[in-house]
């Protein structure tokens, strides 16, 4: 029965690792959108944050350095989803697909030389403590930083989104931004803020896979990752707790299908891998139906073009 | 006392000539900014943009080529100019693709070994229907549950490519195929009809300039046409005319669902002629970028999808030439998206140069 409990533990702490890139990712999102700015290149930012980190981990064999770097990339990327649709008014679906394709392809090129170079191991905290405990060790220990941070981040997120000033200003220009201008508040500031912040986290995110999860460069490793933390907000209805509940549903799924696998069920391989993407599809469905709940919670000026006449 | 240099000014109205020539400011912007990567990566970027721009289309092969690539690009772009013009985001066209692909392909399949001159239309028929199903899942699940159709469109092109993947490793695979990832080849009658001994051009173009023609007779000339523009320009005013605005969502998802299915049949019938793994370098997201290009109209998207399929040939042969990755397309393809969008400021706002007058200074 022990041994039993420590697999259901193991198993947990694997899905709670599975969800840190979305965690991560649609929490830096959420803030975005929140300040009303659609931005779909997350795909595009956390592959740049992937190819960056892992880069930078071998280029100047330091982990710190790489996870910091992979988070400017990150930011640095974003400046030009930024500049195009605060500066120059350019509609945010359009400008955050044509991010998404940039990224992979400026990640690849970039790559192309990280291919096959083997990752370095990333420091664990408290392992020791992991094997002590039967059931709760593998769960809260033996995880890197970054996990540690990212099941904090909807907390800090939920927090500083309702109880701060910043907070306040952020949900306000999302919510109406002509009212927030009138009130002094420079829009434009804080959207550019809350993007480049969304790009830092979605390069973090980027580089949790490739310098922790699966340590290694592969070309397009992100895999739709990106885009499942996009409705993941939807999902959480912008809301940073429901972000960590859903995120974790997702880490399930990936985590149950790919043991279904290892177990060899009867099931084709490649319907276990759809899992994710179809449970998306329904789990969206299913939040969608009541379009008063969705109106309610969605920043009002989502995606919408905020032109102050000087 | 400050000297304003530049002057902003919002435009009144938007000048027709402006509007069609942003794209080309967008494509010249785009070779300066790859002529500049080139340089970073150590290439001397002259002879880098030869490699990829002209070098592709210095022969017939090369031109035939490039009609190749750019038959199923201007197809599922006429396509997506429909969705786009209603404020519809179909960013799953790669999946419905694929999907026509499949559907055609198991009808292929059916036939194999079946003479006879209706095998072929059933065939594209079949593909068209394909696409045009799979693309009315975001659409109906966006009309009666109101659920967000850019990420839905965009989770089943994942849910397509793992289909596919099923098929041609398992039940489709080839049997005397030695277990590679693909079916058989499709018979004689079940391919696009070449046009040119030793060139790989095929009928599929034809398809296309007839969808192009068909678009534009019902964009510019049905009263269907002038609801799709009236309620991409304002939905208020759609609803308030009395536009069946549900209807119509699933009527241009179906348009751009068949546009991408017929892509798909195109190319596992015409230069592919099986199914494999990889049927598709992405055409369903490139298209995008080509029916932007274009201006959502259609004589814009036949040049638009010229130039882009150049990136595609530009690629291939600064891969073999330069030894950069094939991935360097997509960069481009990115960048005349991005200078496309930010030069579309030029159409809202006129920029003016001032200049230092003499009393002034």
């Amino acid at each position: 029965m022990s041994f039993d409990l420590n697999f259901i533990g193991i198993l947990i702490g694997a899905i709670m690792a599975s969800s840190v890139p979305l965690i991560l990712a649609a929490s830096g999102e959420l803030i975005t959108e929140r300040s009303g700015v659609l931005n779909l290149g997350v795909e595009g930012m956390m592959i740049i944050g992937a190819i960056s980190g892992f880069a930078l981990m071998v280029i100047t064999d330091n982990l710190f350095l790489a996870v910091i770097g992979s988070m400017l990339s990150g930011l640095i990327i974003s400046i030009i989803f930024g500049v195009l649709t605060q500066s120059l008014l350019t509609n945010h679906v359009a400008t955050g697909l044509a991010l998404t394709i940039f990224g992979i392809g400026m990640s690849a090129m970039i790559g192309k030389n990280f291919v096959g170079i083997p990752g370095k191991e990333f420091p664990l905290l408290f392992i020791n403590l992991k094997e002590n405990f039967p059931f709760l060790g593998p769960i809260l220990f033996g995880h890197s930083i970054i996990l540690y941070f990212a099941f904090l981040l909807p907390f800090l997120t939920n927090y500083f989104l309702k109880k701060t000033k910043i907070g306040l200003i952020i949900r306000a220009v999302g919510d109406s931004p002509t009212s927030a201008s009138n009130q002094g508040i420079n829009v434009t500031l804080v959207r550019y803020s809350c993007i480049l912040y969304g790009g830092a986290m979605c390069g973090l995110a980027g580089a949790y896979l490739s310098l922790i999860y699966t340590p290694q460069w592969i070309e397009n490793m992100t895999g739709g990752r990106g885009w499942i933390a996009l409705a993941l907000v939807v999902f959480a209805t912008w809301s940073p707790i429901k972000v960590l509940i859903g995120a974790l549903i997702f880490g399930g799924i990936t985590i149950l299908q790919l043991h279904m696998q290892a177990v060899g069920l009867r099931i084709p391989v490649q319907l276990l891998s759809a899992l994710p993407y179809i449970m998306t599809i329904i789990v969206l469905v299913v939040i969608s139906r009541d379009s008063r709940k969705i109106k309610l919670n969605t920043p009002t000026s989502l995606g919408q073009i905020f032109y102050k006449e000087k | 006392m400050e000297v304003q240099l530049i002057k902003i000014e919002k435009r009144n109205d938007v000048s027709r000539s402006i509007y069609f020539l942003t794209p080309v400011l967008a494509i010249f912007l785009t070779l300066l900014g790859g002529g500049i990567i080139f340089y970073i990566l150590g290439f001397n970027p002259i002879e880098a943009l030869k490699f990829f721009f002209i070098t592709p289309i210095s022969d017939l092969y090369g031109l035939s080529e490039l009609l190749v690539k750019a038959t199923p690009l201007c197809l599922i772009a006429i396509g997506l100019s429909f969705c786009f013009k209603s404020n519809n985001w179909n960013i799953g066209a790669e999946g419905q693709l694929i999907f026509g692909g499949i559907v055609g392909g198991g009808v292929a399949l059916l036939f194999y070994n079946h003479d006879g001159f209706y095998v072929l239309p059933i065939i594209i028929l079949s593909g068209a229907i394909g696409g045009m199903l799979f693309a009315m899942i975001p659409a109906i699940l966006k009309t009666y549950f109101n659920t967000n159709e850019i990420l839905v469109s965009l989770m089943l092109v994942y849910v397509a490519k793992l289909l596919l993947d099923y098929l041609v490793v398992g039940p489709w695979s080839n049997p005397e195929g030695f277990n590679f990832p693909e079916t058989r080849q499709f018979s004689e009658s079940a391919r696009m009809p070449i046009l040119f001994d030793g060139l790989r051009i095929h009928a599929g173009i034809f398809i296309t300039l007839i969808t192009v023609f068909l678009s534009w007779l019902i964009l510019y000339k049905t009263y269907l046409g002038f609801q799709i523009k009236v309620s991409g320009l304002s939905l208020k005013t759609a609803k308030y005319a009395g536009y069946k605005g549900k209807t119509m969502i699933i009527i241009v998802f179906m348009i751009s669902g068949a546009c991408a299915g017929l892509a798909g049949v195109g190319e596992i019938t015409g230069p592919i002629g099986q199914l494999h793994r990889n049927i598709s370098p992405d055409y369903g997201f490139t298209a995008i970028i080509v029916a932007f290009l274009g201006r959502l109209n259609p004589v814009g998207i036949i040049f638009a999808s010229l130039i882009v399929a150049l990136t595609y040939l530009g690629a291939e042969t600064a891969q073999i030439f330069l030894q950069v990755p094939k991935y360097t397309g997509q960069v481009f393809q990115g960048m005349i998206l991005f200078f496309l969008l930010g030069s579309d400021y030029l159409l809202f706002f006129k920029i003016k140069f001032l200049g230092l007058k003499k009393n002034e200074l």
